[in-house]
């Protein structure tokens, strides 16, 4: 009681109500909501580059087309990484929610390993593209396909950092909840790209390669 | 002093854990998540890939199939649920689908018409002379 009115005193914003008027939500409800927020507009963001890609798909100026440049079996193991990164990282919260720190780091390991591979087999997928004469500059549907899913690497690519530099610091300040509501974040972020990632698969390589 | 301290651990990081509430997700949601998505996906591929489904029907066969497996991903990894926590989250999910759509729908759909009108060289040389 006495916290809310300091809260409104001091002009701090007032949390997020947890539905039925029961007083300030806890932190990491608030956090977690707030992130969802960010992410929704990241979302949003991709779904621009999405649509492009749906306008621009059959713009090939002559150049090789998605049929002749997508292999499935690689886009599949690349799901694959990203699918089991995704469960790795969930397995990873729940250590670390129940302090069971050497199973956190054995997750947040395999995390890291999941999508470092998903990251080399996007990049070696990249680079013999453009050895064949189909880079960005190609065409204006290859232009459209390296912006959207080089985004999403560019994304994984934070992603690691920032797994890098939360686990560095739980090993460094212990599991305290702020650091654990980084983690949250940080796994709320991984999910929200395994979702991208289905999208992807399904509008650039799937539909693509048939 | 203490009221000043107690409003101070709202906000600031570091804060004992007196209001932090353990997470309803267990191992078994995960896994499952894991299960579902991995059979959603291997289900898209065999759609793909194979003339399981009438050809016409591949797409549309695929967009509910990704549909589906972003539901999974959305309940079991996201924990977007029912209890009165996730009420406004599901609120902004909403409204960031609607965006999506008005976005995609948007784009496809001017362009498509935008395309239709357009002129071919042809015509144009027509209207420089």
């Amino acid at each position: 009681m006495s916290a809310q009115v300091g809260v409104a005193q001091l002009g701090a914003p007032e949390p997020a109500r947890a539905g039925s008027g029961a007083g300030p939500a806890p932190v990491r409800i608030v956090v977690g909501y707030g992130f969802w927020i960010f992410l929704l507009s990241d979302i949003i963001l991709f779904s621009a580059l999405f649509a492009t890609y749906a306008v621009l798909h059959d713009q090939t100026a002559g150049g090789p087309s998605g049929h002749e440049l997508f292999e499935l079996r690689h886009a599949g193991i690349e799901t694959l990484c990203l699918l089991f990164s995704s469960y790795t990282c969930g397995l990873a919260i729940l250590a670390i929610e129940r302090r069971r720190l050497w199973a956190f780091y054995l997750c947040g390991a395999l995390t890291l390993l999941l999508g470092a591979t998903f990251l080399g087999l996007e990049l070696s997928e990249f680079i013999a593209l453009v050895a064949r004469g189909a880079g960005p500059s190609r065409s204006a549907f290859l232009s459209a396909f390296f912006s959207l899913v080089g985004l999403h690497g560019a994304h994984v690519t934070v992603g690691l950092l920032w797994l890098i530099f939360l686990v560095a610091q739980t090993a460094y300040r212990g599991p305290l909840d702020y650091v654990r509501r980084r983690l949250l974040c940080f796994s709320l972020f991984w999910h929200a790209l395994d979702i991208i990632w289905v999208a992807l698969l399904t509008m650039v390589y799937l539909m693509g390669a048939r | 002093m203490a009221e000043s301290g107690v409003v101070g651990m709202t906000f600031s990081e570091g804060a004992p854990s007196v209001a932090e509430k353990q997470p309803t997700a267990s191992f078994w949601t995960y896994t499952a998540g894991l299960g579902f998505a991995l059979l959603l996906t291997a289900a898209s591929f065999i759609v793909a890939q194979t003339g399981l489904l009438w050809a016409p029907g591949v797409p549309a066969g695929l967009a509910v199939l990704a549909i589906a497996q972003m539901g999974v991903h959305l309940v079991f990894f996201l924990h977007i649920g029912t209890d009165a926590e996730a009420a406004n989250n599901v609120l902004a999910l909403a409204f960031g689908v609607l965006i999506v759509a008005l976005v995609m729908a948007g784009s496809l759909w001017i362009m498509a018409h935008l395309n239709e009108n357009m002129l071919t060289p042809a015509q144009m040389m027509d209207m420089q002379r």
